[in-house]
């Protein structure tokens, strides 16, 4: 073995003995210690193997000592987070709505875990914040179908719209008045020229005046003779500004020929009672909440 | 660059050469060993500063969590303290919220523009002084030389077998070592909890995990860096050194050698001098006194170096030396470049302080100051925020009005509860209510907020469309502290159909 050590002119410092072009790479060695942390690092990736799951085998994977998956770590951290909110839960369940909001602490914890209920169950449909969408009722507004009262809100969630499955439901059938050949085509086309009147639109006078009788014949029965809707019955106020499916001339008549039929799933049937409380009161305190 | 394109011998690369390239090759170590420096002790005026400078900063840093800062009940009483819980930094006077970070972001800009414009005065004092690296490392230089002797002893005690005596003087170094370092580690979490209390919790094993694990890491990197990595952390881990050169220029104080007068270097006794005589140049007599005091173990002489902390302790042992053969002083001294020059020479030197480049650092320093200084005058007790609706933009009403939904954030950053009016200005509004507020008379909100504490509050306007002018109207909240007379306005917009 050489000994020789080339020495470089200028710096006084050891080369490598590479060469490029006559210029000349000198020696600057790690520190010793660098290179002991280099190998502590392998030792201790070594020992990552044997604690976390590491390597595929034939038949799976190392589990590692501790069996760590993200699964279990998964249901390790949400059975901590129904630990937390486990009081919460209790005085949920033992209160009434009413009692919910006036407390403080719970109208906050009701909010908050309203608002994450709402998304994943009843954004689809009434949109996310429950702005609604066409077909499916605003939850924001002041008009309500089934009423907005705390105890109606938590109803209608718990039994749903016409959903067969569940006996109580909230249900109500308006009749497709031109499918089913109750009214003539003119009659309908004069009862929705009267229902356009209440919202102050302008409309044929004299259809509308024909349409007053069949409105009281046919319709007030359940929106009321001043339709202005019945919230037991589900009827809508067919006087205001809102319109569940569009208030102009070609849907309401649409609306009269076919009838609708919207349907909302009993949420009592897959959710508990004091998640369904939650829902309540975050829907309540929406903007709409009578 | 060209690269060898045949087999074909080159003139310039003869092959010889390239055969002992392949052994060189095998021949060189992977890594370098560490050469441990045994600095010698020594005295004199740098020396002294440094002591000054280790006695002051250790002192704040161990006293500074004691201090008391009265700020009444509602918040904590120590002067200088991170609640990470509540999201709030104290500094005596100053209380700062999370979203006021730019504080800290300016301190910071300071700080640099501060090394910067030192360095460019007077070299890596930083380096040499104030930081901590060489603080500590100085505390345990000084704790290792109590116990082991003097840089001789210790570099005999480190080749020396294995006896009770370099067991226990060992050993009593790293134990000494380790308390110091459990008492840096442990005064930093004082920084972050109620000092009196925290302290009790540690060793009554009821302070939380993070402390025990901000302790025990500060613990071991004070020990690790201080006691066994020390110039290395400068050498090789520090980036400053690397890039300290571009703040210097030849008028930069820095720890200089004067060559012209030192060389040629030798030994006093073979100059053949008269008892007293000195000698015209050739005053360095190579005693290694400077090469011996330098904590990071280089040679002066050498010129200005990655290695050089320009902490001076190499000047005072070559005064010692200088005075002692009785050659004039300041062989090696604090000086800049240019003056070394202009001395050998023979030219009268000048210190110039005022450079553009210092010009220049001062400029931007005062500047960041007074920026955050007028920041924290200013800084205002009560801010306000306005979130406006946007999932829908906005809710028609039965009645056809359109209803826009805020929520509004107040900022009480007083010490004091607090009872603001709410009110807005700029819209044609037919309704107006706060979730869970009474409205006065007038129709504004009285809405109280906590002292130190943001108040949130659910707000709905709501509009007629018809009296709306075009789709978005400007208006503003405003928020009054009646007691004090402050205003804060938030400027937002009112959403209606187009």
């Amino acid at each position: 073995m050489s000994t020789h050590v080339e020495k470089d002119q200028v710096s006084g410092r050891e080369t490598t003995g590479h060469e490029w072009d006559g210029i000349k790479e000198l020696n600057t060695p790690l520190p010793s210690w660098w290179v002991y942390v280099f190998w502590a690092c392998c030792v201790w990736s070594v020992g990552y193997w044997v604690v976390y799951p590491s390597w595929p085998s034939a038949s799976g994977y190392l589990h590692g000592m501790f069996e760590t998956t993200n699964r279990t770590q998964l249901h390790e951290t949400m059975a901590n987070v129904a630990a937390e909110r486990a009081p919460y839960m209790e005085r949920l369940a033992a209160l009434d709505l009413d009692g919910i909001v006036d407390d403080g602490e719970l109208l906050n914890f009701s909010m908050a875990g309203g608002k994450a209920i709402f998304a994943e169950n009843c954004a689809p449909c009434h949109g996310t914040g429950g702005s609604g969408n066409p077909g499916f009722p605003s939850l924001q507004d002041d008009d309500w179908l089934w009423g907005g009262a705390l105890d109606a809100i938590n109803e209608t969630i718990h039994v749903g719209v016409r959903w067969d499955a569940n006996e109580d439901t909230r249900f109500n059938d308006m009749p497709a008045f031109g499918r089913d050949e109750i009214l003539e085509r003119q009659d309908i086309s004069d009862v929705v020229q009267y229902v356009m009147a209440f919202t102050g639109r302008e409309t044929d006078k004299a259809a509308a005046s024909r349409g007053t009788e069949i409105f009281a014949d046919n319709c007030s029965s359940c929106h009321g003779e001043d339709a202005k809707g019945v919230h037991e019955l589900g009827a809508p106020n067919l006087t205001d500004a809102i319109w569940l499916y569009g208030g102009d001339l070609s849907t309401i008549t649409e609306t009269v020929t076919n009838s609708r039929r919207g349907v909302m799933p009993a949420w009592g049937d897959r959710l508990d009672e004091e998640t369904i409380k939650m829902l309540a009161v975050y829907v309540h305190s929406l903007g709409g909440g009578q | 660059m060209a690269m060898p394109q045949s087999q074909q011998p080159n003139p310039a690369h003869p092959a010889p050469h390239n055969d002992s390239l392949s052994e060189d090759d095998r021949d060189q170590p992977l890594f370098k060993a560490r050469d441990k420096v045994y600095p010698k002790r020594v005295s004199g005026y740098f020396r002294n500063l440094k002591w000054y400078a280790l006695i002051a900063l250790l002192g704040i840093y161990w006293v500074v969590p004691w201090l008391r800062w009265d700020r009444g009940p509602s918040a904590p009483d120590q002067a200088v303290l991170i609640d990470m819980d509540l999201g709030r930094a104290y500094f005596f006077f100053i209380e700062i919220w999370p979203q006021e970070v730019y504080y800290i972001t300016g301190l910071l800009i300071l700080a640099a523009i501060g090394l910067f414009l030192a360095t460019s005065l007077f070299g890596r004092i930083w380096c040499g002084y104030g930081c901590p690296q060489t603080v500590w490392t100085d505390l345990f230089m000084l704790v290792e030389r109590y116990i082991q002797g003097d840089r001789n002893a210790r570099a005999r005690l480190d080749k020396a077998r294995w006896t009770f005596e370099k067991i226990w003087k060992i050993g009593a170094t790293h134990l000494s070592w380790l308390v110091i370092s459990a008492a840096t580690g442990g005064a930093f979490v004082l920084y972050f909890n109620d000092a009196p209390t925290v302290l009790v919790d540690i060793f009554t094993g009821n302070a939380s995990l993070s402390v025990y694990v901000t302790i025990a890491s500060l613990t071991f990197s004070t020990y690790l860096l201080a006691g066994w990595a020390r110039e290395q952390v400068c050498t090789y881990m520090c980036p400053w050194p690397r890039f300290q050169s571009a703040m210097l220029d030849d008028e930069s104080m820095i720890v200089t050698y004067e060559g012209w007068r030192g060389e040629p270097r030798g030994p006093i006794k073979r100059r053949n001098l008269v008892r007293g005589e000195v000698p015209e140049v050739g005053h360095c007599i190579d005693c290694h006194a400077c090469f011996n005091v330098c904590p990071t173990g280089i040679d002066i002489r050498d010129g200005l170096q990655l290695e050089c902390i320009g902490c001076g302790l190499c000047i005072d042992a070559c005064n010692e030396m200088m005075d002692k053969v009785g050659f004039p002083r300041d062989l090696v001294r604090f000086d800049s470049v240019q003056n070394t020059q202009l001395r050998a020479q023979g030219k009268a030197t000048k210190i110039s302080i005022i450079r553009p480049r210092t010009i220049f650092y001062s400029f931007l320093l005062i500047l960041v100051a007074s920026v955050m200084a007028f920041g924290l005058m200013n800084r205002s007790t009560l801010e306000v925020s306005v979130l406006r609706d946007r999932n829908p933009l906005f809710v028609r009403l039965s009645d056809g009005d359109v209803r826009n939904g805020y929520t509004l954030k107040v900022l009480n950053k007083e010490q004091a509860l607090k009872t603001y009016t709410l009110q807005i200005s700029g819209l044609n509004a037919t309704d107006f209510q706060v979730i869970g507020q009474t409205p006065n008379q007038d129709g504004t909100f009285a809405l109280n907020v906590a002292p130190d504490r943001v108040g949130s509050f659910r707000v709905f306007i709501a509009a007629n469309p018809a009296k709306l002018d075009g789709d978005t109207t400007p208006f503003e909240f405003s928020v009054t502290d009646t007691d004090d007379n402050v205003r804060e306005t938030y400027d937002t917009v009112f959403a209606g159909p187009k």
